[in-house]
């Protein structure tokens, strides 16, 4: 089956993309080999281009480096980090997140749209990361966003889709990729996300501090899959329990 | 010295008298384990002595919400004397002014060569102190001290005496990232009597430190109180309060916390009336921990390092490494006395390899100046 996600115009056979920023390094490698992802996101201010033990150096080359702009209060911050990121030769691959609040580390839509702007114009592939809104989405489509990356749940919090019914929105409104970021702890939700008609999802938390990461990402992977093989099936619709009419409502028309 | 006025001096010294820890029972300390978002009032039982008994099942908490908020990060540093010339005369302090110790400061070309020493062991964040003169350790010469810095390290720190907005500002533009201010105590009788001369008798200039340096433009600001000088229980309530508030009305700053207590030192025998163990000690960083989850805590050389590395993951979050806390002393023989007896003598090398024996990831960059 030739069910690839497409992002920026390239293809992925996988659709569980990782975050590396809680990972101890060593762990990186497994947790890609076992959960099969071929995008790993990057802070750019964890990698360390000078000291002796760089991030880059765990993340296998034919893997996808998706540079993220954490640290950025402003959309003028997170354009000078995507500039030093091109020119550390990061990619053209750019997932912006514009923070300005430090206890739920939660996004800021209206710089976040003014960010895919300034990014989009300079030829940057911008995933943006958001608060689940309609009209944000729609904004930051129509500034260039490559996809559109909501938020499940507060970042690190493993708590799962809580915003389930605005990503729904957004699945049926945006005609770009819809990829679940931040909250999924399980992989019981990973695949509620994907059977929903999400892209794909990310995961760093859930699979950094599980007792046995390889294992974890490897139940992600897994998770994923069937959550999209789901989607791709068309799930039935699930009866409700309750009373039933017993003859046809329209059953009264003549012609 | 510039009057800011700010409200929340006001909400600290009222609600820290107010807190009486022993009114608190273990059922309360047990809530606010319990709870996902924490009250002012459920960090003040976790600070009561119902709580000290309760330590374990506190601890197993603050761990699962360390992991959450910085995954298995922790971070290095290591500080830098500059000058350990000082006009006041804090009692508990080595550098108190009236202190026949060995006085200096580090010349430009020291510094470069004390930096450039540090940055080969891979550290990429420093912290530069000072003593509190404006004529031998101006802001002029901080701040050169900071440019240089930041042309070497990602991150650039500074503990030093409270300054202005403007001069905050003025550090800032040459590089300095984050400010360091300890209010030693929030008891207002007790921080009067041991800060008999000099500027830093003015309580609130020094608590409005961190709301000027925000507002110079800092990207964060750590808070702490010497724990021992007073009521620790009080202290630790209030650097808590003093930050969370701080926080709330600037909702972009980073801030983070030290917690220092007070050891032996020239003027101060071992053993006060106040003084606080390693039990008090961790009760004190685990109730931070709970209360402000996503805040940093440091932990400082004046411990030992089997206590060091056993907080890592569970409450603090950065850990200093290959430390002289001389002035100098990283490149060459140091100039000046040291501020107080490190503890942990570890060098970078093996404070990484005790991090990651703890299946921790020491991290040395997590800061990208924009």
């Amino acid at each position: 089956m030739n069910d690839k996600l497409i992002l920026g115009g390239r293809e992925f056979s996988s659709r569980l993309i990782l975050g590396s920023g809680k990972f101890s390094l060593e762990l990186i490698r497994a947790a890609i080999e076992f959960g099969g992802a071929e995008i790993v996101t990057l802070a750019l201010r964890r990698a360390n281009l000078k000291g002796n033990q760089s991030i880059l150096d765990y993340i296998p080359e034919s893997v996808t480096l998706l540079p993220n702009t954490s640290g950025a209060r402003t959309a003028e911050e997170a354009l000078r980090i995507a500039r030093l990121s091109r020119e550390l030769g990061c990619g053209d691959f750019i997932k912006v997140e514009v923070i300005s609040d430090s206890k739920y580390l939660l996004p800021d839509n209206m710089e976040t749209i003014r960010a895919v702007e300034m990014l989009s114009r300079e030829g940057f592939v911008v995933l943006p990361y958001m608060h689940p809104d309609l009209s944000a989405a729609r904004r930051m489509r129509d500034a260039g966003a490559a996809a559109i990356m909501p938020l499940g749940a507060p970042i690190g919090s493993n708590m799962g889709l809580l915003t389930r019914d605005f990503i729904k929105i957004l699945i049926a409104e945006i005609d770009l990729p819809i990829i679940v970021d931040a909250g999924i702890g399980r992989p019981s939700q990973a695949c509620e996300a994907m059977e929903l008609g999400c892209a794909a999802v990310m995961a760093n938390t859930a699979i950094a501090t599980a007792g046995d990461v390889a294992a974890m990402a490897c139940a992600f992977r897994l998770a994923i899959e069937a959550g999209r093989a789901a989607f791709l099936a068309k799930p039935g619709r699930i009866l409700e329990s309750g009373g039933e009419a017993s003859s046809p409502l329209t059953g009264f028309l003549e012609d | 010295m510039e009057d800011i006025t700010s409200e929340i001096l006001q909400q600290v010294l009222a609600e820290s008298e107010k807190y009486s820890p022993e009114a608190f029972t273990p059922d309360d300390v047990r809530e606010a384990i319990e709870k996902q978002k924490r009250s002012q009032r459920d960090f003040a039982a976790l600070l009561s002595p119902a709580a000290a008994e309760l330590l374990e099942p506190i601890a197993e908490r603050a761990k699962i919400e360390t992991a959450q908020y910085f995954g298995n990060g922790i971070r290095l540093f290591t500080p830098l004397y500059l000058a350990n010339y000082c006009v006041n005369q804090c009692v508990y302090c080595a550098f108190n002014g009236s202190n026949k110790i060995l006085r200096g400061k580090l010349t430009r070309d020291e510094i470069i060569r004390e930096l450039n020493a540090i940055a080969v062991t891979g550290l990429d964040e420093i912290l530069l102190l000072t003593g509190e003169s404006r004529e031998k350790s101006d802001v002029e010469y901080i701040a050169e001290a900071v440019e240089t810095a930041a042309g070497i390290f990602s991150t650039v720190g500074l503990e030093i005496y409270p300054l202005d907005t403007g001069e905050y500002a003025y550090l800032r533009e040459k590089g300095a990232d984050f400010v360091s201010v300890y209010q030693e105590t929030y008891d207002t009788a007790i921080y009067e009597s041991v800060h008999p001369a000099g500027p830093k008798r003015c309580f609130s200039y020094r608590f409005n430190a961190q709301e000027r340096a925000i507002l110079g433009g800092m990207r964060g600001v750590s808070f702490g109180a010497l724990l021992g000088l007073g009521d620790f229980r009080r202290d630790a309530f209030a650097a808590g309060l003093h930050a969370w508030l701080l926080q709330q009305k600037y909702p972009h700053a980073e801030v983070s916390f030290s917690v220092p207590r007070l050891r032996s030192f020239e003027n101060h025998p071992e053993g006060g009336s106040h003084s606080v163990g390693e039990r008090e000690l961790l009760q004190v960083m685990l109730a931070l921990r709970l209360f402000m989850p996503f805040a940093g805590i440091t932990i400082s050389t004046r411990e030992r390092a089997g206590f060091r590395d056993n907080v890592l993951g569970l409450c603090a979050t950065k850990i200093s490494a290959g430390v002289s806390v001389g002035v100098g002393g990283h490149e060459s023989e140091q100039k000046g006395s040291e501020q107080f007896d490190i503890s942990d003598p570890r060098s970078v090398d093996e404070i990484h390899r005790a991090i990651q024996t703890r299946g921790l990831q020491p991290v040395y960059t997590d800061y990208i100046r924009v």
